[in-house]
């Protein structure tokens, strides 16, 4: 009777509970979402976003709640069940395989046969084209995955979803892989589905893409439903209130640069990646004391190799890397250490961190062998304690006095904190920062800003390598845009534009 | 709840659990096998516990074994699966026994030289393993596989040599007994010796064995690899690399240089063990062999069960070298294979493998609880 | 909660040790012979001596109802472990199989006046009234196999691999080289020897690599006297379609098509004589048991499908002219070249 009267919800979640070990990280939530909508899930990392859409796609199993299709009530056993009820859900990291084409990559797993064994390809084939063809999704079906760009990679599995009868998909963070022209492409594709009558939900973290593109938004805070809120009527500090509970500063509060001095000069620089594809192609920059570079590009454009090349564990081919006007090119790690430079690394886990040491262990994995953390080779480990005991203080560093804990306890903003604070009191003539904030969530995202900021401020460099162009953009001084192994325009912060640089990052030049 | 739980947690229980489980098993496989189990584990424990001297044999057949295991324990802090124990031991006692056959010094000399001649071709064997990996890559566990073999066949080579083969035996000559480690090894032969040990039963009974001072020398050096892994910024180097080698590696350590070290390190304490079984053990020289006799692999065992610690070791290996030992009694008067032992000592490898799903049980155990607790809240704020 | 669990686990322990306390120490049945064996490394079912003399103490025990167990060692250092442990049983006989136990054999023994010990291929210069030394006239069934080898062989080249030049390995060599150079004289043709030392018991790969030379350089019968390393040498006669004369135990069941006899050391008939000799109250102590083709210590297998009738036949004859002392056949350097010039061969 009831539904006669209100449209039927394509999704219905009521009360779900989940917990891992025994941390609840989803704590009683509900979710509506209408048919035909665009649905976003907003929250920080570890709000437990995620894990309500995994639940909704049967990877996870709720210990409470109940799930309704459509009105039906569905147990979600596996992700076949979801399939078969009509979910899809597109993967932050893309499960294609590499040598196959587009279309083998759609039909890969619901093969149309004929003769009962025989793949019938061009039968697939057309049939993806249709799929193509309706929602404005430009791909070349016979292409391979490798060769085709990660926006491209992410259609296709939206191609894959909608071929195996999708209605309602789920979209884990969309935009973190695409460059500011592909988000726009993006957002036009889920409105063409949209108008076809499916629904949407999307998880994200960034507030501009859910004023553009969805109609509501759910808002979870530590495993706790916030709010859902139509997104015309709410502006994007509201929303980001809402996900971290206080006010937050969007904007990093920065004064203006007093360079000094070059500390840090690459010159035409040429490396190559573990293939042997040469990735770096006369790399060039230079980094004044009192001065944040910042180096915006898309993923794989040699950010990685130069990192590498400058903390010497890859040997470089060509050019030259000098700090304070020495050359340490084709040295060692230790040198590059030694010489005044200390890293953040992207890979925060695998580079950066001893999982199963202690945070006061962790504190000292570059100064362990020096007094006074050891004397003639045996460890010291009261100043050690102490040494951590200070930094855990000065960096709020949480939980308080988590020095003795397995580091790998932490939380990952606090994980960085650690890593930062060790780095700092390197006291480095140049810091270097790879995605910085790459999962943190706001609070802890700002905390970072404003870290590299104190560096600066003290004289020192800091070189900023960033995917995220809005975190070049609120951050550096200077930006350099990376594209091919080559820093192919260089401006004040205060000269760029966020279209510019997309284009540039793209392969674009700013003339056309 | 939450001290059972957490009691669940801790690494001991699992490893006494899985010993419990090994016996289980094997008291069900002795059923099957048509053998009364309580007559037959309580003939292995009458076979270690029974006599002073039944001790005794245990000592000396676990003191190998805690080495080498120690050996494993250590190289695998650092990542690195030391299969080579075996050929690293048998360099070890090679090198050990040629010096005592042709040095004979004072024991006070003699000894160390022996010992320090088994570490250091323990220590030469291991580091040629770390340098295969650091320098080519080359698995350890594959280099070391072959090693062993090359080791077995160097040794048989050097002992069937006319200058070191002793005639109508399988082996060289027994070592100059300046080097036994044995307690007073020239009065035992005498009518006195005989005389004391009538006297005295349970001294007597201690001295007709092997039992020697070995057992010692084999603490002093898992004592000294846990005070280097733990104590030292060496020892934090190598489980920094161990743990993790990419961070290590960022952080400027030179990986390559410390898996030749550690690997040096592990050889050195196989070698060690060689040595020890040399100058402790009858027949106090190198005897041609047709197939490992296991005291290197034996460690991968002891390392496995003492859960990677060089102290643990000192525990597993005692627990090894009992079942070892007391497993022949089994079979000697129960009359059943020692097959059996080994499938004891098997189960135990097997359930410490598997000891990892104790925490996840208690975790388990914990997430129900508290799940129950979150749904009762909410049944009562709401009702 | 907890503290129930253990207090039950330390009531079920206390339980075990009770039974334990109870039913531990019948080590062995009163007034039952108790005979006990410790192998050698190479375990019970060897295939070899440890299995043979295994058998020898079963059926001893058939025979005479006496109490017989073994110990297997695993290690050389077992030996005297497993020695010791014997002891601890009351054993009233311990064998030690095979020489490798000598040095463990005489140190127990010293410890127990009262047990007695026997040991499988070993003499002793000088041996204790509690040990009883076993050796075997190897050269003779030697002999027999080069006799077979030397009225067998079609190309008159035969091969012998030795392990390495020791007094046992002697008795197999010099006897078989008598053997040959008999049927040679027989056959008023000279038979060449090609001789080859693997320096081994184990090294089956070397075995192999020697026979696969002879057959190649035209021997077409081989004898070995390796032990374990032999198997090399039956494999190369399986591939090269060859003769090869085995050792110790009956190999034909290695290769049934290519053994032609194998020279058997019955260490089963000396352990049970011997065995049977002691429990009747005989004092066998202090010296050494020599066994020889008269008391069929030592002998060729009844069934050899590959020799010709004839030539068992022939064999069989020449097997009683050692017996009754008409042969004697060489069992070292020396007494092989006094042999030949008594025997008019040069």
């Amino acid at each position: 009777m009831e539904h006669n009267t209100k449209p039927v919800n394509a999704v219905e979640m009521n009360g779900i509970v989940k917990v891992f070990g025994n941390r609840p990280v989803l704590d009683q939530v509900n979710l509506e979402v209408e048919k035909g909508s665009v649905h976003a899930i907003l929250g920080e990392n570890g709000a437990g976003k995620s894990t309500l859409m995994n639940i909704l796609y049967g990877l996870y199993q709720p210990d409470g709640g109940t799930i309704k299709i459509n009105g039906q009530q569905v147990e979600m056993k596996n992700p076949s069940t979801a399939i078969a009820t009509g979910i899809g859900m597109v993967h932050q990291h893309f499960m294609l395989v590499d040598v196959f084409t587009v279309a083998e990559n759609i039909i890969l797993g619901q093969e149309t046969t004929k003769g009962g064994a025989f793949l019938d390809m061009d039968k697939a084939k057309q049939d993806v084209l249709a799929l193509i063809e309706k929602y404005g999704l430009d791909v070349d079906p016979d292409a391979k995955i490798e060769d085709i760009s990660v926006g491209m990679q992410q259609r296709v599995e939206i191609l894959k979803a909608l071929y195996r009868g999708a209605d309602i998909l789920i979209l884990d963070e969309p935009t973190a892989v695409l460059t500011p022209q592909e988000i726009d492409e993006l957002i036009n594709i889920i409105h063409n589905l949209v108008n076809d009558g499916k629904t949407i939900l999307i998880i994200t973290h960034k507030l501009d893409e859910i004023k553009k593109s969805a109609d509501k938004c759910t808002i979870i805070r530590r495993g706790q439903y916030i709010d859902t809120v139509s997104v015309k009527d709410v502006s994007q500090s509201d929303l980001a209130d809402m996900m971290v509970g206080h006010q937050v500063n969007l904007k990093v509060a920065k004064t203006l640069m007093n360079p000094k001095h070059v500390i840090f000069e690459v010159d035409d620089l040429h490396a190559r990646d573990v293939r042997g594809v040469e990735v770096l192609k006369g790399l060039s920059f230079k980094i004044r004391s009192g001065e944040i570079y910042g180096i915006a590009g898309i993923d794989g454009n040699g950010q990685k190799e130069l990192l590498e090349a400058i903390t010497n564990m890859i040997h470089v081919q060509g050019g030259t890397i000098k700090i304070n006007g020495k050359e340490i090119q084709n040295t060692t790690t230790w040198n590059t250490i030694t010489s005044g430079i200390a890293s953040i690394h992207e890979d925060r886990e695998k580079r950066g961190l001893i999982p199963d040491f202690s945070v006061e262990d962790n504190f000292v994995l570059e100064t362990y062998m020096k007094n006074p953390f050891s004397i003639k080779g045996l460890m010291k480990q009261k100043a050690i304690s102490d040494f951590a005991k200070k930094q855990v203080q000065e960096y709020d560093i949480r939980p308080n006095g988590c020095e003795k804990d397995l580091i790998r306890g932490l939380s990952g903003g606090n994980q960085q904190k650690v890593i930062i604070a060790r780095e700092i009191a390197n006291n480095p003539d140049l810091l270097i920062a790879m995605q910085p904030t790459r999962g943190l969530d706001v609070g802890a995202i700002e905390n970072i800003h404003k870290t590299l900021l104190d560096q600066r401020d003290k004289g020192k460099a800091v070189l900023l390598i960033s995917l995220e162009l809005d975190e070049v953009m609120n951050v550096a001084d200077t930006i350099g845009v990376i594209y091919d192994g080559k820093i192919v325009k260089e401006m004040p912060q205060d000269q760029a534009t966020e279209h510019e640089i997309g284009l540039l990052m793209a392969g674009g030049s700013a003339n056309e | 709840m939450n001290k059972f739980t957490s009691l669940l947690r801790k690494p001991i229980t699992g490893t006494i659990i899985a010993i419990l489980m090994g016996f289980l098993c094997a008291a069900v496989i002795l059923a099957c096998a048509g053998y009364n189990p309580i007559h037959a584990l309580s003939a292995m424990l009458q076979g270690i516990f029974g006599r002073p001297k039944y001790m005794a044999n245990i000592i000396v057949k676990a003191t190998p074994i805690i080495l080498t295991g120690c050996s494993v324990a250590f190289a695998y802090k650092m990542g690195l699966f030391n299969i080579g124990a075996e050929g690293q031991y048998i360099f070890g006692a090679l090198a050990a026994c040629l010096t005592g056959i042709t040095v004979n010094l004072s024991p006070w000399l003699e000894i160390p030289l022996i010992l320090l001649a088994g570490m250091a071709a323990g220590a030469l064997y291991g580091a040629l393993a770390g340098w295969l990996k650091a320098k080519f890559n080359i698995h350890e566990v594959i280099s070391g596989i072959m090693l062993n073999w090359i080791a077995m066949y160097f040794s048989n080579f050097i002992t069937g040599m006319e200058a070191f083969h002793k005639p109508n035996t399988s082996g060289t000559f027994p070592i100059n007994v300046s080097g036994f480690t044995t307690f007073f090894p020239n009065w035992k032969a005498t009518e006195e010796a005989a005389q004391f040990m009538k006297d005295n039963p349970f001294l007597g009974d201690i001295l007709r064995t092997d039992f020697n001072a070995g057992i010692i020398i084999a603490i002093a050096l898992v004592l000294l690899s846990s005070y280097i892994l733990y104590k030292t910024s060496k020892g934090y180097q190598l489980r920094a690399v161990g743990s993790n080698r990419y961070a290590a590696e960022f952080a400027g350590i030179d990986v390559k240089k410390n898996i030749i070290e550690t690997m040096m390190f592990a050889g050195l304490l196989a070698g060690a063990s060689g040595a020890l079984a040399i100058m402790g053990n009858n027949p106090h020289a190198v005897l041609e062999i047709a197939a490992f006799e296991g005291n290197g692999l034996n460690g991968l065992s002891v390392a496995f069960i003492a859960n990677g610690s060089p102290i643990g070791c000192i525990f597993s290996g005692l627990l090894f070298g009992g079942l070892l030992y007391g497993g022949q009694s089994l079979q000697y008067v129960v009359g059943a294979p020692t097959e059996i032992v080994n499938i004891m000592v098997g189960t135990i490898v097997f359930f410490v493998a598997l000891k990892d799903i104790i925490p996840v049980i208690a975790d388990k155990m914990e997430h129900r609880a508290a799940t129950k607790k979150l749904v009762d809240q909410k049944e009562g704020a709401s009702s | 909660m907890l503290r129930k669990k253990l207090f039950k686990a330390a009531a079920a322990g206390l339980a075990a040790m009770v039974c334990l306390s109870g039913c531990a120490a019948s080590q062995k049945k009163e007034g039952t012979y108790l005979v006990t064996m410790v192998t050698d490394t190479g375990g019970i079912n060897d295939q070899s001596f440890n299995q043979s003399s295994w058998e020898g103490l079963e059926s001893f025990n058939q025979k005479t109802g006496a109490d017989v167990r073994y110990i297997e060692s695993k290690q050389a250092s077992d030996f005297t472990t497993n020695m010791d442990r014997a002891c601890d049983a009351y054993s009233d006989l311990v064998w030690g199989i095979g020489f490798s136990l000598a040095d463990s054999l005489i140190n127990i023994a010293s410890y127990n006046p009262d047990i007695h010990f026997a040991i499988v291929d070993q003499s002793f210069e000088d041996t204790p009234m509690n040990v009883t030394g076993v050796t075997f006239r190897a050269e003779e069934s030697s002999f027999l196999a080069g006799y077979v080898a030397g009225m067998s062989t079609k190309t008159d080249r035969v091969g012998y691999i030795g392990a390495m030049k020791t007094f046992v390995n002697d008795q197999f060599e010099y006897g078989f080289l008598a053997g040959v150079q008999f049927a040679a004289q027989e056959r008023g043709v000279p038979i060449q020897v090609d001789e080859q030392f693997t320096e081994s018991y184990s090294d089956v790969a070397k075995a192999k690599a020697i026979a696969n030379k002879m057959y190649s350089s035209g021997c077409d019968i081989i004898y070995h006297s390796v032990g374990g390393a032999g198997y090399g040498a039956i494999e190369s006669a399986k591939e090269n379609k060859k003769y090869i004369i085995g050792v110790d135990s009956d190999q034909s069941y290695l290769a049934p098509d290519n053994v032609l006899t194998s020279a058997l050391k019955n260490v089963n008939v000396a352990v049970e004589e011997l065995s049977t000799k002691a429990m009747n109250g005989e004092d066998i102590g202090g010296k050494t048991f020599d066994f020889g083709l008269s008391d069929n210590g030592v002998g060729l297998p009844k069934e050899n499908k590959n020799m010709d009738p004839e030539v068992y036949q022939k064999t069989m004859e020449v097997q009683e002219r050692i017996i009754n002392g008409e042969i004697d056949p060489p069992s070292t350097e020396e007494t092989y070249k006094a042999w030949l010039s008594e025997n008019g061969i040069q």
